[in-house]
């Protein structure tokens, strides 16, 4: 749980608070309310158990993707892909009605 | 083992690294010791078979970087008694295996107790809405970058029948108790990056000024890892206690003041015991006052002595965690390791977690340099 997953923001809710945010292909609600600086759609956030906490400056957004690329090439029994397999997978679920 | 997970996107940087880091280690002329703080940098250590390419005079240790292994015994006993109680938990799935005093929460499930595994605080509160009229408590447990969600859940207005047991750690006080050990041979700390995204790198510099020891904020790629040991071990040698901050792209100076803020609004810092390290002065973060409507250890009355009568049992007694995550020890000086302690039944926490030194050990198999670690 200590290892933060980064994700693209698709789009984000009236109220800026919630943003769904895309994970290689799998959309998660992830909240904005504790971000580090204002985000917008088109920026990679990096996540942590369903927040972002950080706006990846769009320069280092390639670098900070290419350790996770080349852990979701692992199969499901390495614990660094299966804690991350777990973040992508949970990050935000369920949805939130307000 | 370390062979065929070795997959550097760039071979011959990782090769000069690793030449610098011999390098560094040859000056200094004798034993390092550094410490990292944080699960995911040993996960990465060992499945990118980095220590097979550290010099033999470096040892890395991982220290107590693992929220799920700190989390105390008599804090599993609250979350056991309340679920024994018929309050519905949720909590990280990491969480269920580690032993209490006699009992695991998965022992608490088999026996009728409600337990649910969430991913986010935010699901544990969507858990409390789906359940009016039952009572829900999160088990809140993880380092800063954990418990700054658990605050934004808190201030958010959570339904009534939602209340938080905290066993949130704070990890710079820790990072003192490791210095301050008598025993403790460690002369720099590799510190966890994703923390520091929160708290900022500027937070370490009182440390340094106290402990005379360096810093180095690193990230979770193999070559992040060994070029933060290059900075480091770098350091230790020209004797500049400094933080130096190699993960510019998530850590800044000051970090994130929005979630600081949230985090010391919601919580305040209290000394507490880490499992098998020692008390830890405003190592424990607790709900505020303000908060104490929300805070479970309030709202219900958690009677732990009643599961004290049991002496823990024999096996639990000779579990070294502590040591290890000390860095006096490696799991290959406890006699359980592989033999009584294996993931499917854990003796002890550091077996329980992915982010677990024993469990990563487990998992990866042996390291070459090892047999020096425990001299
Ligand atoms: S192998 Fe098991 S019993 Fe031994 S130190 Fe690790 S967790 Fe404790």
């Amino acid at each position: 749980m200590c290892l933060g997953v980064p994700g693209k923001i698709i789009d984000i809710d009236a109220d800026g608070v919630m943003a769904t945010v895309d994970f290689w292909g799998v959309r998660r609600q992830v909240r904005l309310d504790i971000i580090d600086e204002p985000a917008a759609v088109g920026d990679y956030v990096l996540n942590h158990v369903g927040f972002a906490i950080r706006r990846i400056p769009p320069e280092s957004a390639a670098e900070t993707l290419s350790l996770y690329e080349v852990l979701l090439q692992e199969s499901g029994d390495d614990v660094m892909t299966a804690d991350l397999r777990a973040e992508i997978a949970g990050a935000g679920e369920p949805a939130k009605a307000r | 083992m370390a062979g065929e997970s070795l997959k550097f996107r760039d071979p011959e940087l990782a090769k000069a690294l690793a030449a610098a880091l011999a390098r560094h280690v040859e000056e200094i002329g004798r034993p390092v010791s550094v410490m990292h703080v944080c699960g995911s940098h040993e996960q990465a250590i060992a499945k990118f078979g980095l220590r097979s390419m550290f010099p033999k005079l470096l040892t890395v240790i991982m220290g107590p970087g693992c929220p799920v292994c700190v989390t105390d015994v008599p804090e599993v006993d609250e979350g056991v008694v309340l679920a024994e109680q018929g309050v519905h938990i949720a909590t990280y799935g990491d969480m269920l295996k580690v032993p209490g005093t006699v009992k695991s929460l998965a022992d608490a499930q088999a026996t009728g107790g409600k337990i649910h595994i969430v991913y986010s605080p935010a699901q544990a509160v969507e858990l409390a809405r789906s359940l009016p009229g039952e009572e829900v408590v999160f088990f809140a447990t993880g380092f800063e970058t954990t418990a700054v969600a658990t605050a934004a859940v808190i201030v958010d207005d959570p339904p009534k029948n939602f209340s938080v047991l905290s066993a949130h750690k704070y990890i710079p006080p820790v990072m003192e108790i490791v210095a301050e050990m008598p025993e403790s041979r460690v002369e720099g700390f590799l510190a966890a990056g994703h923390a520091a995204t929160i708290t900022g790198w500027a937070v370490f510099e009182p440390f340094i000024e106290r402990h005379k020891l360096p810093v180095v904020v690193a990230g979770f790629e193999p070559l992040d890892i060994l070029a933060g040991l290059v900075e480091l071990v770098e350091l230790v040698k020209n004797g500049t206690p400094k933080v130096v901050n190699m993960f510019p792209r998530c850590v800044t100076r000051e970090g994130n003041r929005a979630a600081q803020a949230q985090l010391w609004r919601v919580f305040r810092p209290v000394g507490g015991r880490w499992r098998g390290i020692a008390h830890v002065p405003n190592g424990n973060l607790r709900l505020r006052d303000e908060y104490a409507h929300l805070d479970a250890r309030r709202r219900f009355t958690i009677d732990v002595k009643k599961l004290w009568d049991y002496a823990p049992t024999h096996l639990a007694n000779q579990c070294i965690c502590g040591d290890i995550m000390a860095g006096i020890k490696n799991p290959y000086d406890c006699k359980l390791f592989n033999k009584e302690c294996v993931p499917e039944t854990p003796v002890g926490a550091c077996m329980v977690s992915n982010e677990g030194t024993c469990k990563i050990w487990h998992l990866y198999g042996g390291v070459p340099d090892l047999s020096e670690v425990s001299a």
